[in-house]
């Protein structure tokens, strides 16, 4: 007796199911398998479906569940077993041990990692199902999902918009219903943003809460990973799997991982809620502002205080960002020449030659594009006019956030400017496309944890709330989006096609 | 020649630090084996990974800034050097750039002129290795062998203070000795886990303003050094006094030509883009740490000189010269520790005989032939007449050759030197028989005819004759007749 609709239950609805034997982890590892095979074509969501490999796992999960083991043991972290059979996809910026890992990249086309990023390695361990890896932005870099090598991913709300990104294959299998949860990385607005677009709802951590080993770097001091899912409460569950230190990554705080879901059902009452009033200037699209007053009336309504915060650096930004962010990737991209993998051009004449064209072949423009930026800025000469008060602009910025924090719990805003638009609107002008995470990019220049939660229609196309708490405020924040989603359905809204 | 002109030298010496694994993977460091089978995925900079700092290389930075009177910084960042290079797996080295770990130290060395001369240490930063590039043997392909990619260096600069290639060898050699006694580099030279890049310029002399540099690349050794540093300054020379102006450029020396070649001028030169690198936390000390580190380190090289001189009242030159490598002196210690000889015994053999047939053999004192206790046991003999300098020459040799203690060799060779004055009474009769016409010559007044009767005699005796008893009697019976 497998119910049909297994695709649209959350990941917290298929835990008990499992529990309770309603069906199995193949049972639900094949239905959704079969929607991937048949829905999957038109969205490009997938750059590799991991089929084979997700029964193996799913048999294995089933069993372990027949003989009482729950998850893998030895890995030690908490939470271990909790997501035993259940399926998930990763973005394909994490490196997964055996299978393609392309990072949206021609120049990655052919690279299948030796090792398991450790978000991979925790999610795996704590029994979760692989089913792919997700289309992406190329590097990261990009808003729409129109950069990647392997073609745009489209919106399930509508194929002829964007669904976001850079995490894009993410949010748009999510909300299509062809997994109840995804993996996704968040440089300066990468899973926030495409959950907005997608009607799902997106968490990046604070920095240095979860491992960035194995994630490919795009721009080290702001990438972290999150997850994108179809409610606070998965996001939460997911979150206590992958949080925590990780020897090795030093940017990965040692500091313990509360019990996330527990915390989920206190009330609102007394929380304060900052509003940043440049959040809702003329840049913001009207149906947008209308859906995210209405919720923050709603957060009202439940007990939480509206607050007036003043973030006087905000406009700088996108600019600082622009700056830190290239100069970063310049760096980190260098490794990718063509000598030890990825990409080589065929017969180089010379060394400079097989750099040339390995790298000239290998990454699309925006990629180049922000290389040449980010050289630019490090350059002799311009360091310190560019890089060295891009950093400056950057403190200015986390200490705005921090006394913010001393008189709020949670900023509230919308998270994108817009509802998603169409493909190919914005690609051929970068400024506006960067203009698209305006609202987001601040939480990563100061390292703080952001959420984006569905909140109502502009347009027929989804639009989000976005909830920005202090340094390791990730309870707030789902707790905030878990009351306001026991209030509101827009989380359980499925684009019709994908019912 | 160099009248006119003052010479001005930096350099910039490269150390590899003697841990087991690397600064920052856990690969191992180990030297010589196949290529690319020491490196692991954060060696190769494979997509994802990220480095971890190895808090050895920390301990062992801090201890070099004490020795050398440094200021070990509370706080250091690792940057990032960017240029592309195929022996350089992530297109940047990991390097402290502005904000080194250790800052502000000096060392004094002897000058030529005999005088001790302060040389100061700019700063000693922390850095990753590269790997390397082999060409020969493989047919128009280069190969990569990253074995040595992120191995621990040192880099510690000095101030322009060198004033000639001799000075700069005898600093060179000074950090060697520190790095060595400290036990924080192996400061094998063959091996490039102690090289160094040295800055060179001329003045004319009186002149304060620097002429311009050339960096000379990759010394590595010791008589390298100072033919490259030689052959610049002669090369700098020419080019002003043929009215020309030095350019600054890397230069690299060939060993084989005794010359250096232009590599790369300032106008080539990379921009490396130098940025602090995000995935590593600055490195931040505490005074407690400093202390601890403080705590553990050896007596240096300069101050167990001194105590060999004041306590064993042996000569300052000998006492340098033992305590240029600390294993050395410590053999020295326990040699004069069980001889009941004076320390001054003991430091002619070990500079002398021992550090010979060590150099001979090409082996470590730590591998000497002959024990600490054995070389004391051959001192004591000829302390106490058991044997003559002379015979102890043979004894040392038999010793080196693996025939026991001294007293073996001595019993089993029959050398106990004679001092049995009947006995050597004897044989100065018989050397006195056998030669009436040197005796008469003697008594003559042919004082210098002495020496040839004390070799008769020792022939005679097969060298045992104790020779203060020999000339003694000689003079006597060559008087007295």
């Amino acid at each position: 007796m497998i119910a049909e609709d297994l695709h649209t239950q959350t990941l917290t609805q298929l835990a008990q199911g499992l529990e309770q034997g309603d069906f199995t982890s193949v049972e639900l590892t094949q239905a959704l398998l079969e929607r991937i095979e048949r829905l999957g074509g038109d969205l490009n969501a997938f750059i590799t479906v991991t089929a084979d490999r997700a029964l193996a796992a799913a048999e294995r999960s089933d069993a372990a569940r027949a003989e009482g083991e729950i998850g893998v043991p030895g890995i030690g972290v908490p939470g271990i077993g909790v997501l035993n059979g259940l399926p998930l996809v990763h973005k394909d910026i994490f490196c997964t041990r055996g299978v393609l890992t392309t990072c949206g990249s021609r120049m990655l086309e052919n690279f299948v990692s030796p090792y398991d990023a450790s978000v991979v390695e925790r999610l795996s361990a704590a029994g979760a199902v692989m089913l792919g890896k997700t289309n992406m932005d190329e590097f990261a870099m990009g808003s729409s999902n129109e950069t990647s090598y392997f073609g745009p991913v489209r919106n399930p709300w509508n194929l002829e918009c964007s669904p976001g990104g850079s995490s894009g294959g993410s949010s748009a299998s999510v909300a299509a219903r062809l997994t109840p949860a995804a993996t996704g990385t968040d440089t300066g607005g990468s899973i926030r943003q495409p959950a907005a677009l997608t009607g799902t709802t997106g968490l990046k951590p604070t920095y240095g809460r979860v491992s960035r080993y194995g994630m490919i770097a795009f721009a080290s001091s702001l990438d972290q990973a999150g997850v994108i899912t179809r409610s606070a409460e998965d996001a939460a569950l997911l979150l206590g799997v992958m949080a925590g230190f990780d020897e090795r990554d030093s940017t990965s705080i040692d500091q313990p991982v509360p019990d996330y879901v527990a915390g989920l059902g206190d009330s609102l009452k007394g929380l304060r809620v900052g509003i940043v009033r440049q959040h809702f200037d003329a840049g913001l699209d009207d149906a947008c502002g209308a859906a995210v007053r209405e919720a923050l009336a709603v957060l009202e309504s439940q007990g939480a205080t509206l607050t007036e915060v003043d973030l006087p650096n905000l406009d700088l930004s996108v600019p600082t960002y622009y700056v830190v962010a290239p100069a970063e990737c310049s760096s980190n991209l260098s490794r990718f020449d063509g000598v030890r993998f990825g990409r080589r051009a065929e017969d180089p004449e010379d060394l400079l030659d097989l750099y040339c064209r390995s790298r000239g072949e290998g990454f699309g423009a925006e990629v180049k594009r922000r290389i040449m930026t980010g050289t630019y800025v490090l350059s002799a000469g311009y360091y310190d006019a560019y890089y060295l008060k891009a950093q400056q602009v950057r403190h200015l910025i986390a200490d705005d956030f921090r006394q913010a924090f001393a008189d709020v719990d949670v900023i509230a805003g919308p998270t994108a400017p817009t509802p998603a638009f169409k493909l190919g609107d914005k690609i051929d002008d970068p400024i506006t496309m960067y203009l698209n995470d305006i609202y987001t990019i601040g939480a990563n220049l100061a390292g703080l944890p952001g959420i984006s939660v569905p909140c109502g229609f502009a347009d027929e196309l989804p639009v989000g709330l976005h909830l920005v708490g202090p340094h390791f405020g990730e309870e707030q924040i789902l707790r905030a989006s878990h009351q306001y989603q026991l209030q509101t359905d827009w989380h359980t809204r499925c684009p019709e096609a994908f019912a | 020649m160099t009248a006119a002109w003052e010479v001005v030298i930096g350099l910039e010496i490269h150390t590899q630090l003697a841990t087991d694994s690397k600064i920052f993977s856990g690969a191992s460091t180990a030297y010589g084996a196949e290529p690319n089978t020491q490196a692991c995925l954060v060696d190769l900079g494979y997509p994802g990974v990220l480095p971890v700092l190895n808090e050895e290389v920390v301990r062992m930075a801090c201890k070099f800034g004490l020795a050398v009177n440094a200021t070990v910084a509370p706080r250091s960042v690792f940057a990032r050097k960017n240029y592309f290079y195929p022996d350089l797996p992530k297109g940047y080295q990991i390097s402290q750039y502005e904000l080194p770990i250790v800052e502000h130290g000096e060392m004094f060395i002897t000058a030529e002129d005999g005088s001790e001369k302060r040389i100061g240490i700019t700063r000693a930063h922390l850095e990753e290795d590269a790997g390397k590039s082999i060409h020969e043997g493989l047919d128009r392909q280069s190969g990569i062998d990253l074995n040595r990619a992120g191995t621990p260096l040192l880099e510690i600069v000095s101030e322009p203070d060198l004033r000639s290639a001799k000075e700069a060898v005898a600093y060179m050699r000074k950090i060697h000795t520190i790095v060595r006694y400290l036990g924080i580099s192996d400061g094998n030279m063959q091996e490039g886990s102690f090289r160094c890049d040295a800055n060179v310029s001329i003045r004319p002399r009186g002149q304060e303003e620097l002429g311009t540099r050339s960096e000379l690349k990759n010394l590595n050794s010791f008589r390298f050094i100072e033919k490259a540093i030689n052959f610049e300054i002669e090369r700098q020379i020419e080019v002003l006094e043929d009215g020309g102006k030095v350019v600054q450029e890397t230069r690299l020396y060939d060993s084989d030509r005794d010359e250096t070649r232009s590599m790369r001028s300032k106008e080539e030169a990379n921009d490396y883009r130098y940025f602090p690198d995000p995935d590593l936390l600055p490195v931040e000390i505490g005074e407690d740490y400093i202390e601890q580190v403080r705590a553990t380190l050896p007596e240096l090289p300069d101050a167990k000189r001194q105590r060999f001189v004041d306590d064993y009242g042996i000569k300052s030159d000998d006492a340098a010269i033992l305590t240029m490598n600390r294993a050395l002196a410590d053999y020295f210690e326990s040699v004069v520790a069980a001889a009941n000889a004076q320390p001054q015994d003991a430091a002619n053999w070990v500079i002398g005989d021992l550090s010979g047939a060590l150099n001979k053999d090409g082996i470590e004192i730590s591998d000497s032939r002959i024990s600490a206790e054995h070389l004391a046991g051959l001192i004591n003999r000829i302390h106490d007449n058991t044997i003559s300098g002379k015979i102890a020459k043979e004894v040392f040799e038999a010793m080196w050759g693996g025939e026991g203690s001294a007293d073996d060799v001595i019993e089993t060779r029959g050398l106990r030197q004679i001092t049995d004055t009947s006995a050597i009474e004897a044989i100065v009769d018989k050397v006195i028989a056998d030669n009436p016409g040197q005796a008469a010559e003697y008594r003559a007044g042919k004082d210098k005819l002495i020496g040839f009767f004390v070799g008769q005699v020792m022939k005679e005796s097969g060298g045992k004759a104790n020779p203060g008893q020999v000339n003694a009697i000689l003079r006597t019976k060559l008087g007295s007749s």
